[in-house]
């Protein structure tokens, strides 16, 4: 018997460690509580890291996020989580600390793709971008003046980078294998607005192609770029924007249901062992997590959003601190922003499976709308471009599961034509092979 | 460009999914808030404290709450 409670163990101290610490303390927790955090820097915000800082106008120092709560916590900050022991209720950290736990919240996030060694990734000027440093080390290439820079992958991250990098005046090439940006997320029809954007910007947009492989010069840095279609780029700086795993490596052989797309829970945030039981000691929250989301037929997500981040901590919080008869379901409905080539996108709700998209405000030619995604007649999602206090609405008519379009007698509306959105076909060869769908932010 | 975050600096952070860009932090704390484009909002998450009262306005005049503050000093680490 241990003389004190161990209490509570948060994993992860970035959005989603702070917010479900901070939630434990606001919901009477007082027991010691300790965060690891394999960065050594207190919380900060992400979003920022690709727009205002590669664009200058933020320090990515600047970015540490407010702490709403007295926490009153134990640090373990620039040291990783390494095991899980479930029977003895420990983690070991990287350092060759052990640390006891009560109850664990999982939020280790997730880390970039990094551009595989086998085809030039260990070349210097490839740079992946997801914290803080990756930032600034990012930043200070930028500011060296690099004659072309390689964008790969036309996601939000890879768009956001550009769309700084012709704010600077940079020469930039986006590679991506769909027909436009942002193709994953938001479908061609609307990707098609990204694409004319991008290239009156005055970058140069590559699609339906893909890198092969990167060549260096005698010194090991990158200089040129082979692409699948024979053809070449001659580039001295790459961001590789391939999007993200998640951070579950440590929980290799807990017995738990984790691989590179999340860590499977129950609809209570509860993490789910090898046999599919919720582990009534074991939470997750934001990008690690993977959960059954009630609003789409309690279809396996994780989604890299913000407000998840936010919200689903919050709910695990609330659920470690409650009796196992009073385990709320989360229920949520994903929203994410971005803003870029000066338009402000948002979207709530999840493309994914969209047979049908609707222009309900606006025009495509003006790139101010508002477009909603149907699947099988019902509204699932809505983005806006410049439009977004439209979007409310539609938030509240895909919570409900209207018909598409939802709304049809508002003023100025256009004349209503659907179209089939142009997703991609899923992936057949996902270098991360997982059951569940992932939404990007 | 701002200085990186000193120990002074207050820290902000905005709920972008929840704004919907009525601008009334833009009133409220200009130095701190701007609208580019038509609605991207602006702010620099790091003001110096001597702006405080003027975010504290920010914070309050928001008509979506999607302003936060950090109120006091950092949290020391626990024993």
């Amino acid at each position: 018997m241990s003389p004190e409670p161990a209490g509570i163990v948060v994993v992860g101290a970035s959005l989603a460690g702070l917010r479900g610490a901070e939630a434990l303390r606001r919901g009477g927790y007082d027991g010691p509580l300790t965060l690891v955090g394999a960065e050594p820097h207190r919380p900060y915000d992400r979003p920022p890291l690709s727009k205002h800082v590669l664009a200058g106008a933020l320090d990515a120092g600047a970015t540490r996020l407010p702490e709403l709560t007295a926490l009153r916590a134990r640090w373990r900050l620039g040291n990783t989580a390494v095991a899980l022991d479930r029977a003895a209720r420990t983690v070991r950290l990287a350092d060759g600390a052990v640390l006891a736990y009560d109850k664990l919240l999982v939020a280790t996030g997730a880390e970039a793709r990094p551009w595989p060694a086998a085809t030039g990734g260990g070349l210097t000027g490839i740079h992946t971008l997801r914290g803080r440093d990756d930032a600034r080390a990012l930043r200070a290439a930028l500011v060296a003046g690099p004659r072309r820079v390689l964008v790969v992958g036309g996601g939000l991250i890879g768009c956001e980078a550009t769309s700084c990098l012709r704010d600077l005046g940079l020469p930039v090439t986006l590679v991506d294998p769909h027909p436009t940006p942002l193709a994953n997320a938001l479908g061609t029809v609307v990707g098609g607005v990204i694409a004319d954007r991008l290239r009156d910007a005055g970058a140069v947009f590559r699609p339906g192609t893909q890198v092969r492989a990167f060549e260096g010069d005698a010194s090991g840095r990158v200089v040129r770029a082979r692409l699948a279609d024979g053809s070449a780029i001659e580039a001295d700086l790459v961001i590789a924007a391939l999007g993200a795993t998640r951070a579950t490596g440590w929980l290799r052989g807990a017995g738990l249901m984790a691989d590179p797309g999340g860590l499977t829970c129950d609809g209570a945030c509860r993490a789910r062992d090898a046999d599919g039981t919720p582990c009534p000691d074991i939470y997750a929250a934001g990008d690690a997590a993977r959960w059954p989301i009630p609003l789409y037929g309690d279809r396996l997500v994780s989604v890299e959003h913000w407000g998840n981040a936010v919200a689903q901590a919050s709910h695990a919080a609330r659920n470690m601190l409650a009796g196992p008869g009073d385990q709320r379901p989360y229920a949520h409905l994903p929203a994410f922003w971005s803003s870029q080539f000066g338009i402000n996108i948002k979207l709530v709700g999840l493309t994914a499976g969209a047979d049908t998209v609707a222009v309900v405000q606006g025009s495509l030619a003006a790139r101010r709308f508002l477009a909603v995604y149907g699947r099988g007649g019902r509204s699932i999602a809505a983005v806006s471009f410049d439009q977004a206090r439209w979007l409310p609405a539609y938030a509240e008519a895909i919570l409900t599961g209207s018909p598409v379009p939802p709304i049809t007698d508002a003023t100025d509306q256009p004349r209503i034509a659907r179209a089939d959105p142009g997703f991609p076909p899923p992936r057949r060869a996902a270098p991360a092979p997982s059951p569940a769908e992932t939404a990007h932010a | 460009m701002t200085s990186p975050a000193e120990p002074e600096a207050l820290r902000v952070v905005v709920d972008l999914n929840r704004c919907q860009g009525y601008a009334q932090c833009c009133y409220a704390a200009p130095e701190a808030f701007s609208l580019h484009g038509h609605e991207i909002l602006f702010y620099d998450p790091a003001p110096p404290a001597e702006r405080r009262g003027a975010i504290e306005r920010a914070v309050q005049a928001c008509p979506v709450r999607a302003i936060s503050l950090q109120a006091g000093p950092d949290d020391g680490d626990a024993p």
